[in-house]
């Protein structure tokens, strides 16, 4: 489990973060959702340590990261994966490679069981077919599916995806966010995906925190974005106008099931 | 304010010196990575030393042989001048300005590259220390190769040397070999290999650094990698009148 105690975070005279505090549970894709820069990618940095906070807490299962040495945040930077918007794989190392990495850095495997776990995370993005290409010779969703594989060789507790949908059409996001949502499940995870795809929210988001401005403006589950009345979240869900269609439908239905 | 800003960039530098000669992780890897750096910055840059190295060999045999020999100057002027040159300062300082150029850009936009693109974040994310990782072997391996780049280059300046006494017909290839053992101190091979050594540590370590620090986009890549050439350029000019002075 992951807490956020009145995290605050400045750059200069410029709050970027303020006062932020919640709870992400472990086994559950929690989503962080805003507009662009409204300060949720400072979040996740902050929570994953490439930002120090200004001020507040960071607890990983009642550990307080802030307060952290630096080699301690090493230490619990292992059992840490993270997904970044670019995907952000070593192009100079081929897909397979890229997987083994962290293996190769931290793990007491034989190059064997290197070999064997690496394969393993492939074949659970579904792209063993493709371990000897180099990332600049695969699609963008398939580089999204390799930096899975790759945040997940060491068994992560927690997994980070920086907008994991970015740059990729509607069917191939479907596929990370069910990967992303599996994965999360089957290793019991504490996901936390900062996004402002809409198919996401809707589709995987089981714990869903709203930034506004560098505020949580809302939180809750999925379902209760519908029936939700805060106009902020509703003006940045609902912003397109099939988006808007959808809603009424959807209340005028639940009125009709209701009456 | 110049002081100022000099000395916070100078501070950065030896912050990020300190990061990058720390421990490794893991020794097979940083092996790994050490042997890569010497290949594709040391060895990859072979056919460009021996290519420059010979043309100005022959220049320079020529241009003395041309504008120094007179009757009233010994036979062997032109060979030992060529040698000298060659020896003290073309191998060792010129090379390393012509490598700065070519092995600084390499290394400057490869980081900053990787920082652009996040991938020095995901290493840092992992647990590595992405500064030993990635500037380590970088430095380690152009200090390994570059005595060995400065005795191929001086070997391919006299060989150039020796085409124009055999096929230009410049002087005579006897007056040269005399020229080129007249008086030969086996310290300046040292002195120039001693002087390619600090070269090599500027040209890796301060590339590194604008690689490093990139922030923004590719436009700001383009500008790191033409500030770290221009800085180790600088730097090794610098260097060179101080350790010129101290080894001579």
């Amino acid at each position: 489990m992951i807490e956020i105690n009145h995290l605050y975070k400045s750059f200069g005279d410029k709050e970027v973060l303020k006062d932020i505090s919640a709870t992400f549970e472990n086994g559950k894709t929690n989503l962080i959702i805003g507009q662009s820069g409204s300060g949720k990618t400072v979040l996740v940095k902050n929570l994953v340590g490439l930002l120090d906070p200004t001020s507040g807490e960071v607890l990983y299962d009642g550990r307080n990261f802030v307060l952290m040495d630096k080699n301690e945040k090493v230490a619990m930077r292992r059992e840490m994966g993270m997904i970044f918007q670019s995907a952000a794989l070593f192009d100079s190392l081929n897909v397979l490679e890229n997987v083994m990495f962290p293996l190769d850095m931290f793990s007491s495997m034989n190059y064997r069981e290197r070999m064997k776990r690496a394969q393993e995370c492939l074949a659970r993005v579904n792209l063993i077919d493709a371990e000897k290409k180099f990332p600049d010779e695969i699609s963008g969703g398939m580089q999204k599916r390799v930096a899975i594989a790759r945040a997940i060789a060491l068994n992560p507790k927690y997994l980070f995806c920086d907008e994991p949908n970015s740059g990729l059409d509607p069917k191939t996001s479907l596929v990370i966010d069910e990967l992303l949502h599996g994965i999360t499940h089957e290793f019991n995870i504490t996901t936390i995906i900062n996004t402002h795809d809409m198919n996401s929210v809707m589709g995987i988001g089981e714990k869903i925190i709203y930034i506004y401005e560098g505020k949580k403006e809302w939180e809750g589950k999925s379902s209760d974005i519908m029936m939700s009345t805060n106009e902020k979240l509703t003006d940045f869900v609902f912003a397109s106008d099939l988006l808007k269609k959808m809603k009424q439908n959807e209340m005028e239905k639940m009125r009709r099931n209701n009456s | 304010m110049l002081i100022d800003k000099g000395l916070t960039l100078f501070g950065r530098y030896i912050i990020l010196m300190g990061r990058a000669f720390s421990r490794p992780e893991r020794i097979r890897m940083f092996a790994k990575q050490y042997v890569k750096e010497m290949s594709s910055l040391g060895v990859n840059s072979i056919g460009i030393v021996l290519l420059i190295s010979f043309f100005i060999g022959a220049v320079i045999c020529i241009q003395m042989k041309l504008n120094i020999q007179s009757p009233w100057m010994p036979r062997w002027v032109s060979g030992y001048t060529t040698r000298e040159i060659m020896l003290l300062e073309f191998s060792s300082s010129i090379m390393c300005l012509i490598l700065a150029g070519k092995v600084g850009s390499n290394i400057a936009s490869e980081l900053g590259t990787m920082r652009v693109t996040q991938q020095i974040d995901a290493l840092e994310i992992m647990g590595v220390n992405s500064a030993g990782y990635l500037i380590m072997p970088k430095i380690l391996g152009l200090v390994t190769l570059m005595p060995f780049l400065v005795i191929f280059s001086s070997a391919t300046g006299i060989l150039g040397a020796y085409g124009t006494a055999y096929i230009g017909n410049i002087l005579s290839p006897e007056d040269l070999t005399l020229g080129l053992q007249h008086n030969f101190t086996p310290w300046f091979v040292w002195m120039s290999i001693i002087k390619s050594l600090f070269f090599a540590f500027i040209i890796s370590s301060v590339s590194s650094f604008y690689g490093y620090t990139v922030e923004g986009g590719s436009v700001e890549v383009g500008k790191a990698s033409t500030n770290a050439v221009v800085c180790s350029s600088v730097l090794i000019l610098f260097s060179d009148v101080f350790l010129t002075k101290l080894l001579s």
